[in-house]
């Protein structure tokens, strides 16, 4: 979701582990695997594919009775590349010789997902832009990228697309799935989906739906994108992309990541690189600074039709209405899986209420739920930048009776 | 138990001169309601423990009695403590905590040492025995003679094994005697199933005169 190199920092983050040290899983390599060559994926919204390719990595080993399987699924921006360091960086793909994985601080020899017990798996999802199938693809009937020709896919199509992989490397059961925000989301969709299939589900910082106020802003960041005058309807792989609608985009999602307490304890109303303000509509304050910088480095490296297709997966999924007719204590009856709920106090993105609502309905339901809200002033970032109190939660997750 | 206020008070100031000092009455760890509980709670029941603290109590009837187990904890310190123990917890306030959970939809309900913390005691109450078929009740009796001796002889707050704290720093917002709790019980239909004191760091079965003798009680109670 973010990176977390350019977050604020609760001050017990370590420095990041080199590729020879034994924390690390080393040097990784991204794998990619056809699916859906014969017959058409058939998504939830109507539509199909053929030809998808997913790029997925793996770290540990699997066990003999192929009974260790953590499956991680990445948020927003991330990618596939959860832990360890690229041997040849993906073209494209710069930002990650600058450092490891995504969640390389909890994933690795001894680390809460401890690749000397498990085998751990992450793939990029459909509709993205870092080596599964989306909409900069080439469409095999045109022979151009699919662009907006690209059909709407869900959070249900994820991961009915991710069980595909599963089942062509043979691994029918999962010991346990995690995700953080819209990863979260796949882990609980996953308990729903198949809930035979799912031992353990760790959900942070997500809800089984988006607020309306969480609907309000991806409409704005879509809106930014749209009516910049290099979107051409999604036609511009060939020229300019839309990278001023996307900064714009991701200037105001990076808003609802962060809290107003952290944004206030990291910026405060200090002016950038001068001691009074120049009166004019340039940046002048730090804040502005930051949130420019965020939102530029995000265009070179994000795919605006992607970012169109993930905030509406994210909008429509609705758990309540999938699995239950709209009831969630309905929905929850179906799951079979050990969960743990993990809300941050400040974020208002994925509020604390809404995972809590979950929950509760678990207890509705007549099943046992473990739901944690961690206090943090980090905002929505938290479920990256806690790694503490994350640390222990998933470490406990993994272990014993948990 | 004294039948007048003379006799009440010759009886107070009797056991005061002649009493040691009261004694840590719970090994280190482990509280004297928990083998109780275990006796009461048969094989494979589900069970709810409202404040379930580091969640020992619950870790040790999963343990042996092979429960279905949910803690409710608000401090998420002892939260973590309870998830690192495999018990499964929800982080909530009790006070508002068990809105919505559907009727006797736990065969046990359990609320140690914990009543007396509430914002809204009788509502948990209530609410306890709608979720639960049975509760098991336990809290620091306040009209245990030297508590009620203690305020009468010294003239400061009551401090004993089972009430530790300073008047500053106490999370015992609404302190009840035993008579308290079983005139409310009474009152609401509510029987009392078995009972269990501590006296003089001994468990025994619940007897009268109990209001003055015993220290803390556990109750085990239900809608009649």
């Amino acid at each position: 979701m973010v990176d977390p190199s350019k977050s604020p920092r609760s001050g017990q983050a370590r420095p990041a582990d080199p590729p020879d040290s034994p924390f690390s899983v080393g040097y990784t390599e991204p794998k990619h695997v056809q699916l859906s060559a014969n017959e058409p994926f058939a998504l939830e919204a109507g539509g199909s594919l053929r030809d998808i390719t997913v790029e997925y990595e793996t770290y540990g080993s699997l066990s003999p009775k192929r009974d260790n399987v953590i499956l991680i699924c990445h948020g927003f921006s991330a990618d596939a590349h959860a832990a360890g360091w690229d041997r040849n960086v993906p073209a494209g793909r710069t930002w990650r010789s600058k450092g490891p994985g995504w969640w390389d601080a909890m994933i690795g020899p001894g680390k809460p997902l401890d690749t000397n017990r498990f085998f751990i798996l992450c793939s990029n999802f459909l509709g993205g832009c870092f080596g599964t199938t989306g909409p900069a693809s080439i469409n095999p009937v045109s022979g151009k990228s699919y662009a907006l020709d690209f059909p709407v896919v869900t959070v249900g199509d994820w991961v009915r697309l991710q069980a595909k992989l599963l089942d062509v490397l043979h691994l029918p059961r999962i010991f346990m799935v995690v995700g953080g925000s819209m990863g979260g989301v796949q882990a609980l969709e996953w308990a729903l989906q198949f809930p035979e299939r799912v031992e353990r589900a760790v959900i942070l910082a997500a809800s089984p739906r988006l607020s309306a106020q969480g609907l309000a802003f991806n409409a704005v960041g879509r809106q930014a994108i749209m009516n910049d005058p290099n979107f051409h309807a999604g036609n511009y792989y060939a020229a300019s992309p839309p990278t001023q609608g996307l900064g714009v985009a991701r200037m105001m999602a990076h808003i609802t990541f962060l809290s107003e307490q952290a944004m206030h304890a990291k910026f405060g109303r200090r002016l950038q690189d001068k001691s009074k303000p120049d009166f004019h509509f340039g940046v002048e304050f730090q804040v502005e600074s930051y949130l420019a910088h965020q939102g530029r480095i995000f265009a070179e490296r994000f795919d605006a039709n992607s970012y169109l297709y993930l905030t509406r997966a994210m909008d429509y999924y609705d758990a309540a209405q999938q699995w239950g007719g709209g009831d969630l204590i309905e929905a929850c009856r179906r799951i079979q899986s050990k969960i743990m709920a993990v809300s941050f106090a400040t974020d208002w993105l994925y509020p604390p209420a809404d995972c809590k609502e979950f929950a509760l309905a678990m207890c509705r339901a007549g099943k046992s739920v473990t739901y944690v809200d961690v206090p943090s002033r980090f905002g929505h970032d938290a479920f990256l930048v806690e790694t503490a109190p994350v640390s222990r939660l998933l470490r406990a997750a993994t272990g014993g009776p948990w | 138990m004294p039948q007048n206020f003379d006799q009440l008070l010759v009886d107070l100031i009797h056991r005061w001169n002649n009493s040691t000092a009261p004694r840590r009455s719970e090994a280190a760890g482990s509280r004297w309601q928990d083998p109780l509980i275990e006796q009461i709670i048969p094989d494979g029941a589900s069970v709810l423990d409202l404040g379930c603290g580091t969640g020992q109590l619950l870790a040790r009837l999963v343990a042996r009695k092979r429960i279905r187990a949910q803690g409710i904890e608000l401090d998420p310190d002892m939260v973590f403590q309870s998830i690192e123990r495999g018990v499964e917890v929800f982080m909530t306030d009790l006070d508002t905590g068990l809105q919505g959970f559907p009727d006797h939809s736990f065969d046990y309900v359990i609320l140690e040492e914990t009543l007396q913390t509430l914002r809204r005691p009788i509502d948990v109450l209530e609410e306890m025995l709608r979720v639960g078929r049975v509760g098991i009740i336990s809290f620091p009796n306040f009209g245990y003679w030297r508590v009620r001796a203690e305020l009468l002889l010294t003239g400061q707050m009551p401090r004993t094994p089972a009430l530790p704290y300073q008047w500053f720093n106490t999370p015992n917002i609404h302190l009840c005697t035993l008579q308290d709790f079983l005139q409310w019980a009474h009152s609401r239909n509510v029987q009392i199933n078995q009972g269990h004191s501590l006296v003089n760091g001994q468990v025994r079965p619940l007897q009268t005169g109990d209001d003055l003798d015993a220290e803390e009680v556990l109750l085990v109670v239900q809608r009649s």
